[in-house]
Formats: structure tokens, C-alpha cells, sequence
């Protein structure tokens, strides 16, 4: 449902990503791995349009977010770019949950603002939200109020109260500590079981393997491998073995 | 020393009164149409002065130069005398007084808050936008509350300085409390207007930073 092709992006003259396709099929998680720097971020957030790419094209079902042709990078008209946006959903490494509203209001405020969902209706799917994650009494407490694990719980019910079709991850545990990390990972086993298609980058090998249906190793821009779980972990090619032996 | 007003209450209340019936209210008013003016003047200078097109950004960083780098007495002054000159209307010089006010506290706010603006970290505006907010809602409802909070104690700065600066509005002859007290003093050849002036400076201030105070706790709910 999700294809991107070519993906080229550069900060200045460095090259971040060198002409990166990847595809997500309905009800797939696919878990992107490889070392710091590789560009796991930076596909991420032109999959999630935080940054313009420079070359290649994206495609969301039949929509098409950009385009290159001849060179020159074409990106949709607002209202398309909106649409496809609306349809995805994003969870980062830092949680950036709004800090001046309460929990509930995290979740129903885009539904409501942004989706025209009535208030009431955008509430009870929230507390719906919230009791799956497991924080239904915490409503209406404030972000400050929550450990790391209970505010990333937060940020993915959250993304999920806009009911997207896609759900992207950025390292949503790297800033954990082990415990608080399970309870995260456990939500994200269930929205896996549920066929929730998840793009998810993780440093979490554990995850990626047992969880994901098909693995991405990256390094330096480009995709070295990639393949189900099983494959990428058993792989012959010496960089993923290295990177995935550890 | 010989008191006049402070050994004879009668006289005292007197001064009072005369101080509430002429100064006290002009004083209020320079103040509260300053405040209300330049506070949302201040954040369009600030949005200004943060747009990405220098043909925005120069002359607003100009302004901002100017306005904080002049005394404010001679903007006052200079948009008294000079603004009638060119303008097609008469300006009432209270009006005047206002206009220069206003057009000076809201350099000052612009940059309290452009600084208050660029303290909310980027990821609260990117976890805005993959949330589908418009850029304009990202800014409304997203940063601009989390600048509030930021912005209340320079803010509050401010608001005690406009408090002492609308004493500059007797430069052009506006009978606000300062005036009234020079007036006094030169009638009755006797300081205590101006003793009396300071101590309604003092209430003043002190009803105007316990208010912002209150606003301060009001915002601490997280
Ligand atoms: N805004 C930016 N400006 C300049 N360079 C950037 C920017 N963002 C990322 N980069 C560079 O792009 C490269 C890839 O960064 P990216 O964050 O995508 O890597 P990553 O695979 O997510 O790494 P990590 O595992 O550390 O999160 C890095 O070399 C980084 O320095
Ligand atoms: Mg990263």
C-alpha cells in the first residue's frame, strides 16, 4: 500500500539516503534496522513528509505524494499531501506529546480539530484508546505526570485515535530504560497481531525478529538486505551478519 | 522637616483625591490601551521578524533596532510633534501618547516573544504535523500556549516597567500622575506630591505583578 522508489536525500552536498526503495504491503510490519547514521530517520521522515525529498517518488495506495521526472522533484497539490498525511500516523523516538494538555486532549485534539470527528465521539474513542495501552485512569493527568513508557503508550494512542492506516515508528523505545521498554514493545506486539501495518525503526533485534514480518537492514543509504526475519538473521552477507550478531 | 499633607489627614485624603480625579486614570488608560495594543502587535513584529523572507525580516529587525535603541521620551516627543506634520488628521496627543507606546513595548515583546517561540522544541511542531494539523494550528494551538507559559516572567518585566514609563506622557503634557504631582509641587512649594506620586507608583505596581503573578500560577497546571 506504501511505495516508495528512488528515495534520494541530501543535507547539502552529503547524500543521506542514495536512491532508497522500500514497499509496505496492508497488515505488514517491516522493521528497519542498521547502524547510527544509515538514514533510518531520514526515510522515515520523507515517508511522513518532515523532510522533501530530492529524488524519487512515494506513492500511498493510488496517491501520489511526489514524483521525479527529468530530475526535477514534483511534490502533490496541500490538500493531497493532507490526505495521504492523515492516512499515516508517527511515533517518535522523544514522544513530543503536547505538555500544556492533558492526556485525553493529546489524543482528541487533531481528531477534533483536524478530522471535524464531534467532540463526543473522539472521546470515547480516545478512552478506548487509552484502556487498550492500558492507561484508561490516566486521562487526565498531564504528560509530565507519566513515566517514559506510560508517554510513549500515550503518543501511540495518540497517533492511532486519528485512525491511520499506516503507523510509523522512530526508535520508540531508544529512550527507555529495559523495563519501561517491554511495556511499549507489548502495545506494539498487540497492534501487530491486530494487522496494524507498521513501519517500525528499532534497535530492538529481539523485535524486529520475532514481530516483523519482513526485516530492512540499511547502512549508509542504501538497503544492503532485506527479507523475512528469518532470512536477514541467518544472512551470509558479512556487513548484516556483523550488525545483527552483536 | 515641615510636612504640609503627611501631619494633617484631611489635607492628605485631599491630595488623594486629587491625585484619583486627575493622573491616576490617565495612567491606567496609557497603560492598559498600551498592553492591549502592543502584546498582539508584539507577536505580529515577532512572526515578522522570524519569516523566512528577509524582505519581512529586514525592516522588522530594523524597527526592533530602532524602537529599543532610541530613548523612548524622544519617540514620544517625535511622533508628537512630528506626526501631526504629516498625517492629514489632527492627532489627539494622548492618541499620540499611545501610538508611541504601543509601537515601542512591541519591539520589546516581539523579541521576549520570538524567544519564547523558538524555546518550544521542534519536535512539538513536527509531532503537530504528522498529526495533520495546518501550519497555522500548529502555531495556535500547539506553540503559541507553550510560549505563554515561557514568556510570563520577562513579560511580567515589562508590565512593571510600562507602569513607571507612562510618567513619560507628562512630557507632552498629559495630566497623568506625574504631572499632577509636578503641578503640586510647584503650587505649594513642598515635595509631598511627590511622595504621594511614589506611593501610588508602589501600589500600582503592586497590584499589576500580583496580577501577573496569578497568571504565572494560573499557567503552572503543567
Ligand atoms: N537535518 C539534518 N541536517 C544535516 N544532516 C542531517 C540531518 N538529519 C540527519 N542528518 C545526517 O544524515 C545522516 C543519517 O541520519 P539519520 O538520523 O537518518 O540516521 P539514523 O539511521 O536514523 O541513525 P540513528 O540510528 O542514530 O538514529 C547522518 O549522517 C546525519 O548526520
Ligand atoms: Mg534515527
Amino acid at each position: 500500500m506504501l511505495r516508495a522508489e528512488g528515495i534520494q536525500k541530501n543535507f547539502g552536498a552529503e547524500g543521506v539516503l542514495k536512491g532508497i526503495s522500500l514497499q509496505v504491503n496492508k497488515g505488514e510490519v517491516v522493521a528497519l534496522i542498521g547502524p547510527s547514521g544509515s538514514g533510518k530517520s531520514t526515510l522515515l521522515r520523507c515517508l511522513n513528509q518532515l523532510e522533501r525529498v530530492n529524488g524519487g517518488a512515494i506513492y500511498l495506495d493510488d496517491l501520489c505524494m511526489c514524483s521525479t521526472e527529468n530530475g526535477r522533484v514534483q511534490y502533490a497539490p496541500e490538500a493531497t499531501l493532507r490526505q495521504i498525511a492523515l492516512r499515516m500516523g508517527m511515533v517518535f523516538q522523544s514522544f513530543n506529546l503536547f505538555p500544556h494538555m492533558s492526556v485525553l486532549k493529546n489524543l482528541i485534539d487533531a481528531p477534533v480539530h483536524v478530522q471535524r470527528v464531534p467532540k463526543g465521539k473522539a472521546i470515547e474513542r480516545a478512552r478506548a484508546l487509552l484502556d487498550k495501552v492500558g492507561l484508561a485512569d490516566k486521562a487526565d493527568q498531564y504528560p509530565h505526570q507519566l513515566s517514559g513508557g506510560q508517554a510513549q503508550r500515550v503518543a501511540i494512542a495518540r497517533a492511532l485515535c486519528l485512525q491511520p492506516e499506516i503507523l510509523c515508528f522512530d526508535e520508540p523505545t531508544s529512550a527507555l530504560d529495559p523495563e519501561l521498554t517491554q511495556e511499549v514493545l507489548a502495545v506494539m506486539r498487540g497492534l501487530a497481531a491486530e494487522r496494524m501495518t507498521m513501519v517500525v525503526v528499532t534497535h530492538e533485534m529481539g523485535f524486529a525478529r520475532d514481530v516483523s514480518h519482513r526485516v530492512v537492514f540499511m547502512e549508509d543509504g542504501d538497503v544492503v538486505e532485506e527479507g523475512p526475519p528469518s532470512a536477514v538473521f541467518a544472512s551470509q552477507n558479512p556487513r548484516t551478519r556483523q550488525f545483527v550478531g552483536k | 522637616m515641615d510636612f504640609k499633607y503627611f501631619n494633617d489627614p484631611e489635607r492628605l485624603l485631599k491630595l488623594v483625591s486629587l491625585f484619583l480625579e486627575d493622573g491616576v486614570g490617565a495612567t491606567c488608560s496609557i497603560f492598559a490601551l498600551t498592553l492591549m495594543l502592543s502584546l498582539p502587535l508584539g507577536l505580529v513584529v515577532a512572526l515578522g521578524r522570524m519569516s523566512k523572507m528577509p524582505l519581512s525580516r529586514w525592516p522588522v529587525s530594523f524597527y526592533i533596532y530602532f524602537m529599543r535603541s532610541t530613548p523612548l521620551m524622544l519617540q514620544v516627543m517625535c511622533i508628537y510633534f512630528l506626526l501631526p506634520q504629516i498625517l492629514p488628521f489632527k492627532m489627539d496627543r494622548y492618541w499620540a501618547v499611545i501610538f508611541a507606546f504601543a509601537i515601542n513595548y512591541a519591539a520589546y515583546f516581539a523579541e521576549i516573544f520570538r524567544g519564547g517561540i523558538q524555546a518550544v522544541p521542534i519536535g512539538q511542531r513536527e509531532a503537530g504535523r504528522v498529526l495533520g494539523y495546518t501550519r497555522a494550528q500548529v502555531f495556535m494551538r500547539i506553540v503559541l500556549p507553550q510560549t505563554v507559559k515561557h514568556v510570563m516572567p520577562a513579560v511580567t518585566n515589562e508590565v512593571v516597567t510600562l507602569v513607571k514609563d507612562t510618567a513619560l506622557a507628562s512630557t507632552v503634557a498629559i495630566t497623568e500622575i506625574m504631572l499632577t504631582a509636578r503641578r503640586q509641587v510647584n503650587a505649594n512649594y513642598t515635595v509631598e506630591p511627590y511622595l504621594m506620586a511614589m506611593i501610588i507608583y508602589l501600589v500600582l505596581n503592586g497590584v499589576a505583578s500580583q496580577l501577573c503573578k496569578l497568571a504565572e500560577r494560573k499557567l503552572n497546571y503543567y
